[in-house]
This record gives structure tokens, sequence and C-alpha cells, in this order.
């Protein structure tokens, strides 16, 4: 049966640490990295214990097999007694945009595979302004039955009730280490330097709030767009409907004519075939763009909430300066 | 496991084997550091170093990523039982002035008393693995948990010196002598009587850590396990991170304090370096006339509160029109 999955455990400091270096070397702008990540279920906890990179598409390299690497990736690494068994992946992300349908499709395919599987978001550009972005995304049973059904019409997804708040649900994250490696931060901590660059206190941000806000702009406009095709399509629906009306009442008319002339009635014809109902606009996509802008906006809020705790400390140090 | 190896026997005697001298000759013609472009009169340039193996690519300095450390140690955590240590292969970078190491990962092994063997093919399967994700990664060396370099070492830094120009080897102490996990890097020389049997030392390398500033962000956040009990610690979130970085700096100035303190009343001599930029950090506090930064407050506080009030609006837009399609 399911098992509610309560928490994620990143048990290996390393899982954490790989996966921002294979975003710092392999990742430009725009471009997702994608990797594997490996572990254990344990009891109603998921531990991930280790991770590897995926190597990206080009398109001189169309003989590549994703799945040849994979199983080779996994035999060696049995080898050496790491755990193989396939837990969940993980992505990085542009400012938070990571909703999106081939995320969906990957994370459905993994959650029947495996239940408890998650997909592991990364946020390099929030990380670099200071504080590490990692969060881990499940999708909610009722999304995953819609899925299996693989029926994305309207009365689907009303009957499964669901809401863009609805589709992912995020499962909150535990960093555990072992006593060894406990060791060996204590030695880096003596070795390294002590770093210089407080970026969580920088009070220069209208340049990622900018940034933010153009995508919700655009996420927005796309929105606008699928509404108006909504209510075109409502439109059209009633007008068919009255449409649809005019002609039964037409007819009976015609009929009662026909009765009083003693004429045999016309035969009743089939309003379905004379009026083909219009095509309900696919609800998954506005599903996904609603799913997008609130991330959005989750984005700018906890983003504007630092800001403002900046600004007074900002000013109470001016006021003591004073 | 059936492991396709070459074992290789350690001979019994103490001195190192000839042989590795014999493929660490054959890279011996130094290929000289750049010598500055002799301008027209001056006569013969000056001899190349010492018939050092080929010259140690970008002077003594290793620079290595935290990543390397915490894959040791978890290798070393999952070893085979009976194995006292375990090695692998250390994949970077090399640079005009350092050797950088970014990469690793662990080899099968197995050790005893008078024989060594290592995994060569899956060393080698996992390396083109490796390639295919980043293509500039090359085989630096090989690395060892344990704090002592053995015979067996030598033979395996043999191997490994056939994959790589003088490779580098890295220990970690892992059995925590004297209290501390060291963890050194060493690079072979020949050394001995010349015209007679060579044999081989380990000479260390300075071995300093490099960071990528989101890498730093993270070793931060994983240090903070070491002040928990049970070693584990959650992702914290908006004003908590604010407060942490805050309380970080706290905790920086009081230590400068105590030591402005300690000046005073005498206890430490006083630095000039240090008292000049004790003067330069109270400075930074910029001088703004009070109305001109009450005006910028407000402004940007103003700018924060409607992007919020913007965003929420947003948000229950959306959810209106959720209902709104689903009647």
């Amino acid at each position: 049966m399911l098992r509610i999955c309560q928490g994620v455990l990143l048990s290996g400091v390393q899982v954490v640490l790989k996966i921002i270096k294979h975003y710092q070397e392999e990742g430009q702008g725009t471009e997702v990295v994608q990797g594997v990540l490996l572990g254990l279920v344990v009891e109603d906890r998921l531990e991930i214990t280790n991770c590897f990179p995926f190597p990206q598409h080009t398109e001189d390299d169309a003989d590549f097999d994703e799945v040849q690497y994979q199983m080779e990736m996994m035999r060696s690494l049995r080898h050496v007694n790491i755990d193989h068994l396939h837990v969940g992946w993980y992505q990085s992300t542009y400012y938070g945009s990571f909703v999106t349908r081939a995320l969906l499709d990957s994370q459905f395919s993994y959650q029947h595979a495996i239940e408890e599987s998650v997909v592991l978001i990364y946020d390099p550009i929030k990380t670099a302004q200071g504080s590490l972005s990692l969060k881990a995304y499940r999708l909610t049973p009722k999304l995953m039955e819609v899925c299996k059904e693989k029926d994305f019409s309207p009365e689907a997804l009303k009957k499964g009730n669901i809401t863009f708040e609805h589709m992912f649900e995020e499962v909150p994250i535990v960093i555990k280490n072992s006593h060894l490696i406990n060791v060996l931060m204590w030695e880096l901590e003596k070795k390294s330097a002590v770093a210089d660059k407080h970026e969580l206190l920088s009070l220069a941000s209208s340049n990622h709030l900018g940034k933010n806000l153009q995508l919700l702009m655009d996420r927005v406009d796309e929105m606008s767009q699928d509404i108006v095709k909504y209510n075109t399509y409502m439109r059209n629906t009633s007008k068919q409907q009255q449409q649809k009306h005019q002609y039964q009442q037409r007819r009976q008319q015609e009929n009662m004519q026909r009765q009083s002339r003693g004429e045999p009635p016309l035969p009743e014809e089939d309003l379905s075939k004379l009026f083909k109902p219009p095509q309900p606009p696919a609800r998954m996509d506005s599903l996904l763009i609603a799913g997008q802008i609130n991330t959005y906006c989750q984005n700018i809020k906890e983003f504007t909430a630092q800001n403002l705790g900046k600004l007074f400390m900002a000013q109470a140090l001016q006021e003591y300066n004073n | 496991m059936a492991t396709p190896t070459v074992p290789a026997s350690a001979p019994p005697a103490a001195p190192a084997p000839a042989t590795a001298a014999a493929p660490a000759s054959a890279s011996a013609p130094a290929p000289a550091s750049p010598t500055a472009p002799a301008p027209a009169q001056t006569p013969a340039q000056s001899l190349p170093g010492p018939a050092l193996p080929g010259p140690f690519p970008g002077g003594r300095v290793v620079r290595l990523h935290p990543v390397i450390l915490a894959s040791i140690v978890d290798s070393y955590e999952r070893r085979n039982e009976g194995a006292a240590r375990v090695i692998g292969t250390l994949l970077g970078t090399v640079d005009k002035h350092s050797v950088e190491v970014t990469n690793c990962f662990s080899v099968p092994h197995n050790e005893s008393e008078d024989e060594v063997a290592v995994d060569m093919e899956f060393a080698k399967n996992m390396y083109e693995l490796h390639k295919k994700v980043s293509p500039n990664e090359l085989i630096l060396g090989w690395y060892a948990t344990g704090h002592d370099i053995t015979e067996h070492s030598v033979l395996i830094h043999e191997y490994y010196s056939r994959e790589a120009p003088n490779p580098i080897h890295l220990t970690v102490d892992t059995s925590l002598q004297n209290g501390r996990m060291s963890i050194k890097a060493y690079v072979s020389t020949l050394m001995g009587v010349p015209g007679r049997t060579m044999g081989v030392m380990f000479t260390p390398l300075t071995v300093k850590y490099a960071y990528y500033d989101t890498e730093r962000i993270g070793v931060d956040l994983i240090m903070k396990t070491c002040f928990s009990p049970n070693r584990v610690i959650g992702l914290s979130s908006d004003l908590q991170q604010v407060g942490g970085a805050s309380a970080r700096i706290q905790d920086a100035l009081s230590t400068v304090l105590q030591y402005a303190e300690d000046v005073l009343s005498g206890k430490v001599s006083a630095d000039n370096t240090v008292g000049r930029f004790l003067m330069s950090l109270v400075n930074q506090v910029p001088k703004i006339v009070p109305d001109d930064f009450e005006t910028m407050l407000n402004s940007n506080i103003n700018d924060l509160l409607m992007v919020t009030y913007l965003a929420n609006l947003t948000q229950s837009q959306i959810a209106l029109n959720e209902k709104l399609v689903n009647l």
C-alpha cells in the first residue's frame, strides 16, 4: 500500500556537495543539469546516500544511450558498496521555474516505479545569495491517479478535485552526518579561511527581484491567454446550446404543422451529429501555469520578507551612528 | 567478485623496487619551465631544474574541494569487511600554478601481507563514465585512507604513473592518529646515488582548500551538524537565515571587541595593521544625512511592500480563477 513518506534524510554531505559542484561546472544560464539520486527507504523516511550526474543532451551525441550509462554507473557503484537503489532524481532550476510538463512526466514515471521517489530541486541562484536552497517534491496521490488514467480532460480533473496547490507536495529535508564526517568538518573549519563574503546580508537586491518579476509577468500573460481561450470555449458552448434549442423548437413546430396537415412527422435527427460540441481546452497546462505562478509568488514573498528585515537592520545601524 | 587484477607482489626487502624508476625515467626529459624571453645580449639561459621525473605540473600546491574529502570518508565507511583501507582515483584539472582536484571515485582493491591487487578494468570504466559528464577532468593521481605510506602504496603509485604524468598521492588519516584527521598530499621523487639503483621517495606538497561560492555556503550549512546533538539539521527559511547570518557577524564583532579591550588593558601588544583594519571597519558604516537616508529607506520599503502586495494579489487571482473554472 502507499506508504506516506514523512521526510527525506540526506545522509551524506557529498550528495549536497556533488549537486552543487555539478551545477557549478556544467550548468550555464538557463540550462538545467540533472542527475540520479541513490539511497534506500527506511521505515517512513527516504534516505539519500549518494548521487551521480547525468551528461547533458547534445545534438551530436545522438547515439548516446542514457539507460546504458545509468546501468553501468549503478553496477560500478555496487562494487564499491554504494547503495545502488534508484530513489529519485535532482534538477537545477532557473529562478524557480520548474513546474513544467517534462518534470511532471518524469516524476510520474519515477513515482510509478518507486513509490517514495522525490525530485530534488536545487536553486543555484538563490544559494549564491547566501542560503542553500534545496527542496524535495513529490506528486500528490490525487495527481498520481489522474496521471495514471492519462485523462486530462476537465471532467476528470474536476472529479479529482485538483487545484494548483495540490499538485506537488513538499517533503521536509533533514541533513544528517556520520561522526567521521563531523571530524572532517572540524578539520576543514580549522584549515579554511573565514568566509569573507556575507552574501546573505547584502542589500543590493533589485536585480534579482526584477528578474523574478519578469518571469512572473510572462507567466501571467500566458495565464491570461489561457483564460481567454477558456472564455471563448464557454461562449461557443452556450451559443451552441442556444442553436440546438432553436433547432429543436423549429422541429417541433414543423412537426405540429405537419400533423395538423396530416403528413407524417419528420424523423428526429440526431442533434449531436448536427452540432458538434466544441473541444474543451486542455486543463493540464493551465494547472501547471497556475502552479508555477504560485511558486514564483512564494519565492518573491520570501525574498521581500528577508529584505525588509535587512533594511530595518540598516536603519537601526544608521540611527545608532547618528 | 571476479576482479581481473594484476597481482603485484611486493619484494620483502625494504627499499622500493627499482622498477618504479623505469617508467618514471621514461618521462624524464623535463621540459624546462617557460624561461623568460631573453633580451638580445644575454648570455646562455639557466639550466633547467634537477632531473625530476617530469616537472611537477604547477608548482607545489594542491587545491582540494571538500566534496573529495566527503566522498573519501564515505567510501571508507562503506569498505568491505577486513579491508584496512580504501583507495581510489583522483580527477581534476591542471593549471599553470596549481593542481585542482575536483572529483574522485573509489576503486575496489585487495590487500594482504605480501600482495596487492587493484581492479584496473573498473578504474578505466569509471573514468570513461565520468568523462561523459565532465570531459575536462583528467586523472591526477590516487588517494588512500590510513596514516602511513606502505610498500604497497609504491606499487599502486607506479600503476597510476602510467595513467597520468607525475601522479599525486593523497592520504586521509581516518584512523585519527594524534586525535586529528590529517590530510596530506605527496608526489614521488627519485632519490639515491646517481648511477646506481634509484629509490623513490614521497615528498609532501601543500594542500589548500578551494571552494566555489555556492560550495562554501553548502559547507557552512553542513558544518552546523557538528553542534546539534543527534547530528541532524533541517533547512531553515526566511528570516531565520537573516537572523543566523547576523548572529555570525555579531560573533565576529565580539571577537574584535575582545581584542580591542585586551589591547587597551595592556594584555596584548598593539599591532598596527590590525589597528588599521579596525579603523576601516568602523568607517565603513556610511555617513549619510538622516533625511536622505529616510527617503532611501522609505522608497525601498515601499518597493518591497508593493511587490508583496502584487504577489498576494496574483495568488488570490489564480485561486479565484481555479474556483470559477471548476464550477
